[in-house]
């Protein structure tokens, strides 16, 4: 088996058996702490499908991201209180329900992915990275300034949403439903890395001119899986909010489109599980260095710094060796 | 509505633009010469205002705390250039994207650290508080009208320089063809260095005279780094024309559309309705503005190609 593989099967395996481990020392905090890191991983698995897959530096996830929270907030939130949504032209319902929030969540991000990167992907480099910024500060401003859904204050959410046949405010239940969306997140992404549009998003990344010359339009599959990847990491967005039981505009903010790429560059780009990896460093760096200090961030800067300009490739380049995987 | 208030809240949108420029150019120019996208250049106006806060409580001297700010921004640019920002230039813009962003949180944090979380006062100096009386009998807040003259004439230097003296020569070699100039003996990493100190100063300058209207605190700088990049991308990035035009029209549409729309709304909605819609839809402007340029002229209005 190659390493990287058996990197991949020990990484869920721990991702299964620390939070069933925290559950029978009676630590519902480190469970909050594991989902946390799985919800960030599903968000770097949906930004690594545009990133480290189609070569797109979008730096405006946070957008979908932020998306998918307001979906569930909305939506719960007028479940909450007992009002529609919306009575004209026809009827639409707050709800409590995951499953149906969950494809809200990524339908809407999909559609607004889609909307985005139309426009984006006309440009490319630099260009490309600061419109995507420049969307998902849109929205920033756009959630801080309208009223309805609590403005900058944010929405709060009393009770979590309900999933047919489970108690989702008992943490382990709650996390088993994230690990459960990871996986199949993940099995989706590594179908699709395999399947001839995956392998034609890598060729127009590495080179569009041959992509063209065999008669595929490199701004369609571009444009494809930025929608992709935009609905996985609204998906997250979706649960991170559940999780919180709070949605507030800092779910735009561009530190969140800084932290989810931070977990796909400190994972390893490209590497299907690299984001999961990533995230979960990022989750145990945030634990370790704020126990040591409240400028935790600086250690922080300080080590992705290091990574950036030493370590290219993240912990999956160090350990399943640079150019095992993938090119 | 009255036109004086119209032409007040243009001179404010001016104002801003002004200011903007000075971050945008610095942008622009680092983009343009070496190829690195820069997000630490927020923190280094955030120096500039922390360094200018500082110098005016221990001196009581606005003009030394102007000179602190550009003395102290552009060190600090120097000093980054040379441990970090030297090892990017040949990397690709995710690189660069992560590493300033790592920059930033340490900037960030480095600074609530060192002067904790509360924000710092920086008085606009007495001599220039008040209002001056503009033709057409406007009022129009002294201070304001500084910034806007002082920025006019620093964009204007910097246009000079550029076009006419051998360091802007340099300068504009170094964005045609990097290879070439080092082959013609020039000290390029000498100018890199120069560059990145030149935008530095700019920015550093820019947060000490804004900070005296608003407050100086951790995280001023990222909402205005970030209007800087829809500047330049407006403008087109390396283009020091574009980042005036860009900044003027920024600034302009923002400080109107917060004007306007509201009352725009009010024409044919309730008060209430009006204004939220018409802030929500104003706080988006700018980036309505970027797409629409972006859908004719996908390289900026002077974008090159």
């Amino acid at each position: 088996m190659k390493r990287e593989t058996l990197l991949n099967l020990g990484l869920m395996a721990a991702l299964l058996a620390f939070p069933l481990w925290a559950y029978q020392a009676d630590e519902p905090f480190l469970i909050t702490l594991t989902t946390r890191a799985v919800i960030f991983a599903i968000a770097g698995v949906g930004l690594n499908f545009a990133l480290g897959f189609g070569g797109l530096v979008s730096f405006g996830h946070a957008a979908f991201f932020g998306l998918g929270g307001y979906a569930m907030g909305i939506l719960a939130y007028h479940a909450q209180t007992y009002t529609p949504l919306m009575e004209a032209p026809f009827l639409i319902e707050g709800t409590k329900s995951m499953p149906v929030i969950w494809l809200v969540a990524v339908v809407i991000s999909a559609i607004t992915a889609l909307a985005v990167g139309a426009l984006s992907l006309r440009t490319t480099g630099v260009y490309f990275i600061m419109i995507t910024l420049a969307f998902a500060q849109m929205f920033y401003y756009f959630a801080n300034s309208w009223p309805t859904y609590g403005g900058e204050d944010g929405l709060s959410i009393y009770i979590r949403n309900d999933f047919p046949g489970l108690n989702t405010m008992d943490p382990i239940q709650f996390y088993m439903i994230c690990y459960v969306i990871l996986a199949l997140v993940l099995g989706f992404v590594w179908a699709a890395a395999r399947s001839p549009f995956g392998l034609m998003l890598g060729a127009a990344r590495q080179n569009e001119e041959r992509v063209q010359a065999v008669g595929q339009t490199p701004y369609r599959l571009y444009l494809v899986a930025f929608t992709i990847s935009g609905a996985i990491t609204g998906l997250a967005g979706a649960l991170f909010a559940d999780l919180n039981r709070f949605v507030s505009p800092t779910m735009f903010a561009w530190n969140m489109s800084g932290e989810i790429m931070i977990f796909v560059i400190l994972g390893g780009v490209g590497r299907v599980f690299g984001p999961v990896a990533g995230a979960a460093l990022f989750i145990l760096l945030e634990h370790m260095l704020g126990g040591l200090s409240e400028f935790w961030h600086v250690y922080l800067g300080a080590i992705l710094l290091g990574v950036v300009l030493f370590a290219r490739g993240g912990l999956y380049g160090l350990i399943a060796g640079r150019e095992v995987a993938h090119d | 509505m009255s036109i004086i208030l119209l032409i007040e809240q243009a001179l404010n949108g001016l104002q801003f633009g002004v200011m903007l420029f000075l971050m945008a150019a610095g942008l622009t120019l680092i983009f343009g010469v070496m190829g690195l996208i820069n997000l630490a250049h927020g923190s280094l106006y955030m120096v500039g205002a922390f360094a200018a806060a500082a110098t005016a409580a221990a001196t009581g001297s606005f003009l030394l705390a102007l000179v602190a700010s550009l003395v102290f921004a552009a060190f600090a640019g120097v000093i980054v250039e040379t441990v970090v920002i030297r090892r990017l230039y040949d990397r690709d813009h995710l690189d660069q994207v992560l590493a300033t962003f790592a920059l930033v949180l340490m900037f960030s944090e480095g600074t609530r650290w060192a002067f904790g979380s509360f924000p710092l006062f920086l008085d606009k100096p007495e001599w220039l508080s008040g209002t001056v009386m503009l033709p057409f009998g406007i009022e129009y807040s002294l201070y304001r009208l500084t910034i806007i003259l002082v920025g006019l004439a620093v964009a204007a230097g910097l246009f000079w320089m550029i076009a006419r003296t051998r360091i802007g020569i340099r300068i504009r070699a170094g964005e045609n063809d990097r290879e070439m100039i080092a082959a013609l003996g020039v000290n390029i990493s000498m100018l890199y260095t120069l560059v990145f100190a030149l935008g530095a100063a700019l920015a550093g300058f820019a947060g000490a005279l804004i900070g005296a209207i608003q407050s100086v605190q951790v995280g001023m700088g990222e909402p205005v780094l970030i209007l800087a990049f829809v500047v330049i991308v407006i403008g087109g990035i390396g283009s020091i024309k574009g980042a005036f035009v860009g900044a003027i029209l920024v600034g302009m549409t923002d400080t109107l559309g917060r004007q306007l729309l509201p009352m725009f709304f009010g024409l044919f909605m309730e008060p209430a309705a009006a204004t939220s819609t018409g802030a929500s839809l104003a706080s988006m402007a700018i980036y309505l503005l970027m797409a629409g340029v972006l859908l004719f002229r996908p390289k900026g209005l002077f974008g090159g190609a």
